[in-house]
This record gives structure tokens, sequence and C-alpha cells, in this order.
């Protein structure tokens, strides 16, 4: 069973959680539900900071054993930090996606595009959907 | 899409399943670690159903087979296997497949599940250009195939055969009987395990596959899917069909030279004479990755700004915790000192060669 979608924080259609700080940036990571279907995670090829992405770009890798998924940005901005313990331990994002997996941290360049992001009620539906 | 006959099993499991050349097939159940570390520390069981079964019988079947494959099969014991290939014209590889041998006269051909059909008609067609004397049956629909892998599985197996499995040795087979059921069980798989491959009619797999759960699970085993059977075979330097070899790869280009006799005639052998004249042009080697990334099938191999080869297998190795793969490299290039790099998406990352297999198991 997946960790519950807190509302502490937004959600994007692609599986990415986005939770904002108090200086205004943004941190970014991909919800519990997304490292379930990704399994075993074992390595993830983060960002280079400073680099600047737009919304729904890819920004970085996430690959199971079998599989390699993009993590899209959901916020377009900066990439000012990116979680450097995922190099040698990707399986945070298993054991703590919301938490300790957290990938980057973004200064968005466009505050008003959290407005397009999903409650966790609405990712909760989104979800359930997806199941059926 | 077809089933077998353990599907409803697999789904009640919570197993994913995939399109495995045509086949519904369980990838994994829970996770694909724990489903390979089963297999190299307990045992693991895996529904290879989808395999083909094919039965050469007859006065002819031998003549047959020593024609149709490329390994001499002349010292072969009743009782015993052997790893096989099966070459187009063209000296390329079609299968590697493995031959029992039941009886002077009656054989059984375990082939790919995507290659079956190619099989079928290769033999078949050999056949009736040489005339042979034989019967050539596919017997796929109506035999069940479970692979018991991993050290605890003769254990686990014994508890329901009267067979003596210390007496099967590696590479050899007894038609015995297990949980009751008519069953050919042969010491082999592709784990680089010791372990088990067993044969039965379909519609009494089932009933195998439950009782080896019920005695294994105190010992560890473990339902495990096709994800973990390719980590698993990958470390143990294991080719996969329709990925490390199709009909345009040749045995000399393979770790397969050792199944071709040059002492005999074989079908395709003056293609393999001449390719062999002309000069091996390419190698497949064992990688492994030295800086952070994940080689992947399809991924270009460099050495310098030079595209020198291409990646067939690459994963995660769960036994090493490494990226280990296997790729084509320029046969000029394939020395293990050959500073390598793989591209992955835009990035270069060192990478050196290694020899297989990556994993071999303490005896």
């Amino acid at each position: 069973m997946s960790k519950p979608n807190s509302s502490d924080r937004l959600y994007s259609k692609d599986h990415e959680w986005v939770q904002s700080q108090a200086d205004g940036s943004a941190v970014v990571g991909i919800t519990d539900y997304a490292q379930e279907m990704l399994t075993d995670i074992v390595f993830v090829e983060l960002p280079d900071v400073g680099r600047v992405v737009a919304k729904g770009e890819a920004m970085a890798v996430v690959e199971s054993v079998k599989s390699v998924s993009d993590v899209y940005a959901p916020l377009g901005g900066e990439i000012i930090d990116v979680n450097r313990a995922l190099e040698d331990k990707p399986e945070l994002i298993n054991s703590d996606a919301f938490g300790e997996g957290w990938i980057a941290k973004i200064q968005p360049a466009d505050p008003e595009e959290m407005a397009a992001l999903l409650s966790a009620v609405d990712y909760d539906a989104l979800i359930q959907q997806e199941k059926h | 899409m077809k089933k077998t006959p353990l599907y409803e099993k697999h789904v009640s499991l919570g197993a994913r399943m995939i399109d495995f050349g045509g086949w519904l097939m369980p990838v994994q159940y829970t996770s694909l670690m724990d489903e390979h570390q089963a297999a190299r520390q307990a045992a693991a069981l895996f529904d290879i159903c989808h395999m083909g079964e094919i039965r050469v019988t007859g006065p002819g079947a031998f003549d047959l087979l020593q024609y149709a494959l490329t390994r001499d099969l002349a010292g072969q014991k009743n009782g015993q296997i052997k790893l096989s290939a099966l070459l187009t014209d063209e000296g390329g590889i079609i299968d590697d497949l493995t031959v029992y041998k039941m009886g002077d006269e009656t054989f059984l051909l375990v082939t790919n599940a995507t290659t079956r059909e190619a099989d079928l008609s290769r033999v078949s067609a050999l056949r009736d250009e040489k005339g042979f004397d034989c019967r050539i049956e596919d017997a796929s629909d109506q035999t069940g195939k479970l692979d018991l892998q991993g050290p605890a599985a003769e254990a686990i197996l014994q508890t329901l055969t009267d067979a003596d499995l210390h007496n099967i040795r590696f590479y050899h087979f007894a038609e015995t009987s297990v949980a009751g059921v008519p069953a050919l069980v042969s010491r082999s798989g592709y784990t680089g395990e010791d372990g088990f491959e067993l044969y039965a009619a379909a519609d009494s797999t089932g009933r195998i596959w439950d009782a080896l759960m019920k005695a294994g699970e105190p010992r560890g085993l473990k339902p495990a899917g096709l994800g973990a059977r390719d980590t698993l075979r990958l470390e143990a330097g294991m080719l996969l069909n329709g990925q490390d070899i199709t009909t345009s790869v040749c045995p000399m280009e393979v770790p397969y030279a050792w199944l071709v006799a040059w002492e005999k005639d074989f079908a395709g052998r003056p293609a393999l004479d001449e390719r062999k004249r002309r000069g091996i042009a390419r190698q497949l080697v064992g990688f492994e990755m030295v800086g952070r990334g994940i080689a992947r099938h399809g991924h270009p191999v460099l050495n310098g700004s030079r595209e020198i080869g291409v990646v067939t297998s690459g994963t995660f190795s769960p036994t090493l915790q490494k990226a280990i793969g296997l790729a084509f490299l320029d046969s000029s290039s394939a020395a293990p000192a050959t500073p390598l790099a793989v591209r992955i998406r835009e990035h270069e990352i060192p990478a050196k060669i290694v020899p297989l297999p990556f994993y071999k198991r303490k005896k």
C-alpha cells in the first residue's frame, strides 16, 4: 500500500510532488505511488545545479533494475539544489519518497505554475483511475 | 495473447504480467531483488511453460539432429542433455536449444519461446531436404515446464520425488514423478545456480507448482518472474536469444564457438567456414561500468570518440551491486585492456571489459 498523499504539498499528473518552502523555492520528488510502480530503484541521474528547466521537461532519470524513467519538472525554474544522497543510496526513494528521497529544489520562474498542479485529493483520484 | 496453465496463479499472487513474445508472463511478483536473491541464496520457482518442446523420433532422428545442429551428438548418452545451435544457411543462429536424448531413436528439443516455430520449420525442412526417416512433433502445448533453481532446489524437490536426485548429474535427466505426476527432471537451468528444469503434462503443471511451493516455502522458496530470470542469467554470462543473439549472429562472434563441431558436416557449415576464412569482425564481451550509470540494450560503446560497438544486454547486478552488460565490439577493440565508454543518454560513462561469467557459484 502506498503512503498517503499529504495535503502539505501539490502533485503532477506524472507522479511528481512539489512542496513550497518558506523562501519561495520548491522541493520536488516522485510520489510513493510512483516508486511503488518502479520498484527497486538502483540508479538516479540528478540534474546539474544551475540548470534552468521548463515545466514538463525531463530533469532527472530514475532507474530500477529493469526500467528507465524520466522525472519531469513539475515547475519551470532554476535547479538550486539536488539530493546528492541519492547517488549512493537511490533506494531512499523507495523507503521515503516524500522525505529523504527528495530529488531537487527548484527556484520557480513563474509561481503561477503552481496553480496548475493537483491537490492531494485530486491526485488520489488520478491514481484510483490509473489502477482501474 | 497466450497464457500458460499457471496464469491464474500468477494473477492471484499479484504478479505484474508482461507480453513476452506473445505470452502473458509474470515479470515479477513482489520485488525483482528479492526474487533474484531467493535464487542465489535459497530457491526460486519459475513458470517456463512458454518455452517450446519438439519431439523427434524414428530411425532417422539421430541423423537429422546430427546434421541440423552444430554440436557433435555422437557421444551423447541416453539421459544426457547437450546445448547446441541451430543455424540458418548463412550461419546465423536461429536458436540455442537443448537436446534431451530419451532413447536411441527418441529426442526432445527444448527451444526458446520466441523461436519455437522457426526451429520447427527449419528442422522439418532439413528432414525433407535430406530425406531423414523420422517424425517431428511440436509437443509444446501439451507440455508444461517449471524451473526450480537455487542451492535449496535439490532438498525441496527430493521431498516430492522417488528419484535419487543426487545421482542426476549436471546436464543429465531422469523420467520419474514429482508430487505423484509423471515428470522429466533435469539438472540444468538458466541462472548459474544448481537447480532443475521440470517437464510434465501441461494440465498437471499446477499440481507440481503447488506442491513445490508448499514444500519449499519453509526453505525460502519464492516464485520468481522473468525480471529476475534475466538478471540471474546475465550475471551467469548466459545469452538471451533475440537480444544477444539473432539470426545475424554466428557462434564464433559470441561465447558459443564451443558449440561447433568442426569435424562433422552440419547445416550452415559452408557459410561458417566462409565467415571463419574472412575473419570474425566482432566479438561479444562482458563489461562492467566504472563510472556511474547503467548501460542498456542499444547503447553505443566508444573508444575515445570512435564508436566501436553496441550494448546487447545491460542491467544492475543485484548480486554484485554494480552495473554489468554484454556488448558487441569490433574484434580489434575487444582486448581486455581497451578503455571503453558507454554513451548513456548524452553522457559518456567509463566501462571496462571483464571476463565472463560475472558471477560463478561456489561449489
